[in-house]
């Protein structure tokens, strides 16, 4: 069963408590300066942005099918069964392609240190294992931020919605951009309006590429039977010129 | 050939060649020691610049004119192509050093470039690029191996490294059909990102096919550069030859954009005033103006304009490579990307080294067809037996 984060706009009240969480879980320092930064960074790996009246939580949306896992080169982002999309720092070399490729600008670089690494959020994988919620969904006072079944979650936001019509923008933002995500975000306004990217696919990006990349075979193999060819008949000639002793048929590639 | 005795003269352009060298070891300095952020301007919302843009997507693309004449040559038999293969090889195989170089530089852990070789990510475009790199990189090797065998007369080599030339040829002109085409498909993940002058599912086709014209273009100015500078044998015939050809695909380019354009039905986009609309217009009047030029026998056939013509396509091509990962990105990211002076200089650097590099094996390796007597530019090889330019 899939793991998921709800975090629901018109309960939170702002007070930053899952960023300080945050910061606790990945040994991050969090004082008010750090807590003033509206955007996500390497010491930052969730934020509450403030848009008038209303707040929107920022964090990896551990989309169901990750183009940054499809990009990676080398596999140092992984899909877990749980849920989570997982780092691992220890194969990552620092194209920075997932960076460029996330369709949610997630992923950040630690552009100042010497040996680099990419941030992003886990959703707790290692407290998720254990069966407990995520450090951020603990944290909350409100109830903002839940964790648990996507399932569920997506039950609970449905059933939010049909409650109180007038409250919400009658969409949940997860459920079906680029082929739906683990986190979720309920919000009283359209979500464009909070930042969000609005225009996304709801078929999952990787597609595109894969649509290319696994006729690799079937081309390569088609272009040497078909180079091959080519070659054997453009040689023919010679090899048959050569056969008649004329002195025209020599060929310099094999002589 | 030029005696070197004269290598420490200064000339001007010793000087500006010093001098970009020691800007590039100063911005690899700031690189190495303070980290990527000191020397580039890239952020999280822009994490790809001008190294990535210019050394990699564009440099690897200036490399394609080896594997076009390698092809022309070998598996077509066109052996009129012959006396140009080395160059054509040699300016191949100094884009992919210099840019495996500068991805060096560029990615964030350098001591790890190895990885995809053991890890394998083979759903990521980027992996494939790789492998078909660095595989080609060792056929480059091959292809060229015969005139470092005859520089120092090992003949046994020689004929070895001959004798499987053919498989590794294909095999060659495999990988960098796919690779070509593959640093295209690294923006297909994009489509809300990339401006929609440059993103169509057309982007792989187009990039192998500008790639054919970038590269045919560098073999024509490396053939006048060893010509200007080192007093090398200008193969004209054969470069109008290649002119005729780079024209055709142009041509054939060019109607390809407009058609896609049309077809997805963004050409209304050229009608706002913005900075991709001019971008664009740069991108596509280089390699316009080009194209009807060498339409033109009188283009063709004279080595300046020949050479002129080469020089547009070329930043046309790296007009179009930059607008691609650099500028068709912006406006979607929200930020404003300038290269810093390290980035800058870096890229300049290497640039000066493939010059560099070109010139030293032009000197001290057979790599222009020096067989046969400067006047006779028609003579057909096959009346000449085995000449020593073979590759």
């Amino acid at each position: 069963m899939a793991k998921a984060i709800l975090y629901d706009s018109t309960l939170c009240i702002g007070c930053k408590s899952c960023e300080a969480a945050c910061a606790e879980r990945w040994h991050l320092p969090y004082d008010d300066k750090v807590a003033a930064e509206p955007r996500l960074s390497a010491h930052k790996l969730t934020a509450i942005q403030t848009f008038g009246d209303h707040y929107i939580r920022r964090m990896c949306m551990h989309c169901v099918e990750p183009t940054c896992v499809s990009v990676c080169l080398v596999g140092a982002l992984q899909k877990t069964a749980l849920g989570p999309v997982v780092y691992d720092e220890d194969k990552c070399i620092g194209c920075r392609y997932c960076m460029l490729a996330c369709p949610f600008q997630v992923p950040v670089y630690e552009w100042s240190s010497r040996l680099p690494r990419v941030r992003k959020c886990d959703m707790c994988y290692a407290r998720l294992r254990a069966g407990k919620p995520t450090a951020c969904a603990e944290a909350c006072p409100t109830g903002a931020t839940v964790s648990g079944d996507r399932d569920g979650l997506i039950a609970e936001a449905r059933r939010r919605l049909a409650e109180k019509p007038g409250a919400y923008y009658q969409r949940i933002y997860g459920l079906e951009e680029v082929g739906g995500t683990c986190t979720l975000f309920l919000s009283a306004v359209p979500f464009e309006q909070l930042g969000l990217r609005a225009n996304l696919p709801s078929t999952p990006l990787p597609q595109l590429t894969w649509r290319i990349l696994s006729h690799t075979p079937h081309i390569a193999s088609l272009a040497a039977v078909a180079l091959g060819g080519i070659y054997w008949i453009t040689h023919r000639r010679e090899e048959v010129a050569a056969a008649e002793g004329s002195p025209r048929g020599r060929s310099d590639i094999e002589g | 050939m030029r005696a070197s005795l004269d290598f420490f003269r200064i000339s001007i352009w010793r000087v500006v060649f010093v001098a970009i060298l020691l800007s590039g070891l100063a911005g690899l300095y700031v690189r190495f020691v303070y980290g990527l952020g000191a020397a580039t301007n890239l952020t999280d919302s822009f994490p790809w610049g001008l190294w990535k843009g210019f050394n990699v997507v564009a440099g690897i693309g200036l490399g394609a004119g080896g594997f076009t004449v390698a092809a022309t040559v070998h598996v077509f038999n066109l052996r009129r192509y012959r006396p140009i293969l080395r160059i054509a090889l040699l300016t191949a195989l100094l884009g992919y050093s210099f840019m495996a170089l500068a991805l060096i530089v560029d990615i964030g852990r350098p001591y790890r470039i190895w990885h995809p070789v053991v890890m394998w990510g083979e759903h990521s475009v980027l992996f494939e690029v790789a492998w078909c790199v660095i595989l080609y990189l060792n056929v480059l090797a091959l292809e060229l191996a015969p005139a470092v065998c005859e520089r120092f007369g090992w003949r046994k080599l020689l004929r070895g490294v001959k004798a499987i030339s053919a498989p590794v040829v294909i095999f060659g002109v495999i990988l960098s059909t796919l690779h070509q085409s593959s640093l295209g498909s690294l923006f297909l993940i994009l489509p809300e990102k990339l401006y929609p002058l440059w993103y169509t599912p057309l982007l792989p086709l187009f990039f192998f096919v500008s790639a054919i014209c970038a590269g045919l273009s560098m073999v024509i100015i490396a053939s006048w550069q060893g010509n200007r500078a080192l007093g090398k044998r200008l193969e004209l015939p054969v470069l109008e030859g290649l002119g005729r050809a780079l024209a055709v695909v142009l041509a054939i380019y060019l109607l390809g954009r407009y058609l896609d354009l049309e077809d997805r039905g963004a050409l209304t986009l050229l009608l706002r005033n913005r900075t991709e609309t001019w971008l664009f217009a740069l991108e596509i009047s280089l390699l316009l103006a080009p194209m009807l030029l060498l339409f033109q026998h009188r283009v063709r056939s004279h080595p300046g304009r020949l050479y002129a013509c080469a020089l547009m396509v070329i930043l046309g091509f790296i007009a179009n490579r930059l607008n691609v990962t650099v500028t068709g990105l912006e406006a979607s990211s929200g930020t404003h990307y300038v290269p810093k002076w390290s980035e800058i200089s870096v890229t300049l650097s290497m640039v000066a080294l493939g010059f560099a590099g070109f010139r030293f094996f032009a000197q001290h390796f057979p790599i222009f067809d020096e067989s046969r007597p400067q006047v006779a530019a028609r003579a057909s090889h096959a009346d000449q037996g085995v000449p020593v330019g073979v590759a």
